[in-house]
């Protein structure tokens, strides 16, 4: 986006009466920008005057000057006159009071006159602008370090309304609706179908961060077939997702219960134990695949395709795996290093996980959220990751048509249907893998 | 008014000025009794600010501010060379009683030759001489409606040089001086809106002084005294010409200090 061709004005006053907003739309149109109207306010009676924020686009730096200098002669003013206020920072791990909380849409922020796009977008971070004044990036409040130069105020700072990122990037504007729990799965699978390949066809990453549930409801042979491809980049999860699906592929169960039967099988209460203990005992996932004990499953697939992954490590876990990251920050940068360029993620079966990686992402990354609870959804919309459609669904049988509409199988049948010819059956060892 | 005793053709800041061309300053002075005699013949009382040395369009007293109740909102002049003149209207005005305004610097506005009250709504003119946003925030300021309207021919560079209220909802008006979006704002707004012909337009017909249902106005436009006629106005003419050098007429060289016969406010 090149931020020296856009401008925010204002303009107040009987705009409308006068004819001085439809005269600035005009005058916008005929020099050949373009303009959105971010706010408008309508005044109520005779003598209230009404107001509009304007967005003006132009092609050309030229181009939008000529625009403005025109559009101000009929009384819209660009609003931010000023550049945006620095602040060096006095401490490490905390802005200065006052600091400029971001949100994860689009930010620019005026340095010497000039827009400049804020780098590494995420919401609840501060904004710090590198020394010679060029660059602004997001950073998060423990990453601050004593001398950085924090932005302060909302001055000479503007934020892009998730309306325009849509038009401008119509690749998902199909993707309007919000949470759907009545409306036809089939069709809103279609549509992420749709969405991943072409997140795959723009040469951008598709994330996915996957709860337990998808093994424990059977998912896990589905998602391996997604990575095997090409349709997961980047993988987010916890210890539970990784060891459920690597004790299936030891022990055929996940929680101990037989994924080919449905029913627990004896002793199968120690079996994600025991798959823990295992893959400690070779020093790794990674490990584990290597030396040829380890031969299915979602974990398999990443390390055989070099799909990096972060597993971030919570409270309850159980061993854990020696790649699970316990401390939360290192687990949080984990995550972001891995978030540029991804361009769709969908998350299945979490509320945690999901939240967190919502809170990571920018706005302009279409989000996907199924979860048997619509409550998930509605948590993650309401903490800002308002870019996201909700289906609410057990994350199998999402799995299930999923894949077969990317194989391109007609899913014209609903999630009650088993209209699917492509189950496997995971094999089920006698004895469990020793190490 | 300001007696035109050091009026003259000193630069040029419109298409109508022409410094080799210069005003005869008796046949100025005569000019300007007249028209002074006739306000006072009508019953007008006239007040006067005193001339002063190298202030020669100080006669033009339509811009020294704009008058609304007791509020004198004082000019801020585009030409330095007028914006000299304020000092000397702000005192006038703070001595009879008005509290004096300024607006905001960096905003242009030059009083009641681009701001007319036509009913509750104030009409003003920008682009040439007053800004558009200068005219906004008098009516943020005063809390009435503003209806900016854009002049787009430079020897009509003042709203009173094309536009002249004559009663609430009744007004006369030179369409070429305004682009579409303003002579639409104008029909829209005005219910008994009379068009000025070209060459009357030139002779600043529209530049004209309202009594009651008397219009003083330029000599030789018949067909605006016509026109006044049949709405129901008597017109007075007179000869002007030594101002219309100037680029001004019978409004320019007056402010009306009371609110003048169109506006709404002036009969609550």
């Amino acid at each position: 986006m090149g931020g020296a061709n856009i401008e925010h004005v204002e303009m107040s006053g009987h705009i409308i009466d006068s004819l001085l907003l439809p005269k600035v739309l005009d005058a916008i149109l005929a020099r050949g920008g373009r303009y959105q109207i971010l706010e408008f306010r309508l005044g109520e009676r005779q003598d209230d005057p009404s107001y509009a924020r304007l967005e003006v686009r132009a092609d050309s730096a030229e181009q939008l000057e000529t625009i403005l200098a025109e559009i101000h002669q009929h009384g819209a003013e660009p609003i931010h006159k000023e550049d945006c206020r620095l602040v060096a920072a006095d401490m490490d791990g905390a802005f200065p009071d006052g600091f400029y909380c971001t949100t994860n849409f689009r930010t620019q922020v005026r340095l010497q006159g000039e827009w400049i796009d804020v780098e590494d977008q995420e919401m609840d971070c501060g904004i710090v602008v590198d020394a010679e004044g060029g660059a602004a990036r997001c950073v998060p409040m423990a990453s601050v370090r004593r001398g950085d130069l924090v932005v302060v105020g909302r001055r000479g700072v503007r934020v892009f309304p998730p309306e325009s990122e849509t038009r401008r990037r119509d690749l998902f504007e199909f993707m309007a609706s919000p949470i759907s729990s009545e409306r036809p799965k089939s069709a809103s699978i279609r549509e992420i179908a749709q969405m991943m390949r072409r997140t795959r066809e723009a040469g951008e990453k598709i994330l996915a961060v996957l709860g337990p549930a998808v093994v424990h409801t059977g998912g896990a042979e589905l998602v391996a077939w997604l990575i095997r491809h090409g349709y997961i980049d980047i993988l987010f999860a916890g210890n539970a997702l990784a060891t459920h699906d690597m004790e299936q592929a030891f022990y055929g169960t996940s929680l101990g219960v037989s994924l080919d039967r449905g029913l627990p099988t004896a002793e199968g209460h120690e079996h994600h134990l025991r798959t823990i203990n295992t893959i400690r005992r070779l020093g790794g996932i990674r490990q584990a695949v290597a030396l040829g004990k380890l031969k299915s499953g979602i974990m398999y697939e990443c390390i055989m395709r070099d799909i990096p992954f972060v597993l971030a490590g919570s409270i309850r876990d159980d061993g854990p795996l020696p790649e699970v990251i316990t401390d939360t920050l290192r687990a949080q940068d984990a995550m972001r290093e891995l978030i540029p360029g991804v361009g769709f993620c969908l998350m299945i079966a979490t509320t945690l996980h999901s939240v967190a990686v919502g809170n990571l992402l920018p706005a302009w990354v279409k989000v996907a959220c199924v979860d048997i609870n619509p409550a998930t959804v509605t948590k993650l919309m309401d903490r800002g990751t308002t870019q996201t459609v909700g289906i609410v669904s057990d994350a199998e049988p999402f799995l299930r048509l999923l894949v077969a509409e990317l194989k391109g199988e007609r899913t014209t049948a609903g999630l009650g249907l088993d209209g699917d010819t492509h189950r496997t059956r995971t094999p089920c060892p006698a004895t469990p893998p020793q190490s | 008014m300001c007696p035109p005793d050091h009026y003259g053709i000193e630069y040029e800041i419109n298409p109508w000025m022409n410094r080799s061309l210069g005003a005869i300053r008796a046949l100025a002075f005569r000019q300007w009794n007249q028209l002074r005699e006739t306000l006072v013949s009508l019953g007008v009382q006239v007040e006067l600010l005193s001339p002063q040395p190298g202030l020669p369009d100080l006669v033009f007293t339509a811009n020294a501010g704009l008058v609304y109740k007791d509020v004198f909102i004082s000019s801020r002049f585009r030409y330095e060379v007028r914006a000299r003149e304020s000092p000397y209207y702000d005192a006038w005005f703070a001595a009879h009683g008005f509290h004096v305004e300024h607006l905001p610097e960096g905003m242009y506005h030059e009083g009641a030759g681009d701001a007319l009250f036509c009913g509750e709504t104030l009409f003003a003119g920008y682009r040439i001489r007053s800004d558009a946003l200068a005219h906004q925030w008098v009516g943020q300021r005063f809390g009435i409606r503003v209806l900016p309207l854009e002049l787009v021919n430079p020897r009509f560079y003042h709203l009173d040089t094309c536009f002249c209220p004559l009663a609430p909802g009744e007004a006369l008006y030179y369409p070429p001086a305004f682009d579409a979006y303003g002579r639409r704002v104008l029909q829209s707004h005005i219910p008994k809106l009379m068009e000025v012909n070209e060459a009357e337009a030139h002779r600043f017909g529209c530049n004209a002084v309202v009594v009651g249902k008397t219009v003083i106005h330029n000599s030789r436009c018949p067909q605006l005294a016509a026109t006044l006629a049949e709405a129901g106005y008597r017109s007075i003419e007179v000869e002007l010409d030594e101002f219309l050098k100037a680029g001004g007429s019978a409004k320019c060289l007056t402010l009306r200090l009371d609110g003048e016969e169109a506006a709404g406010w002036k009969y609550h």
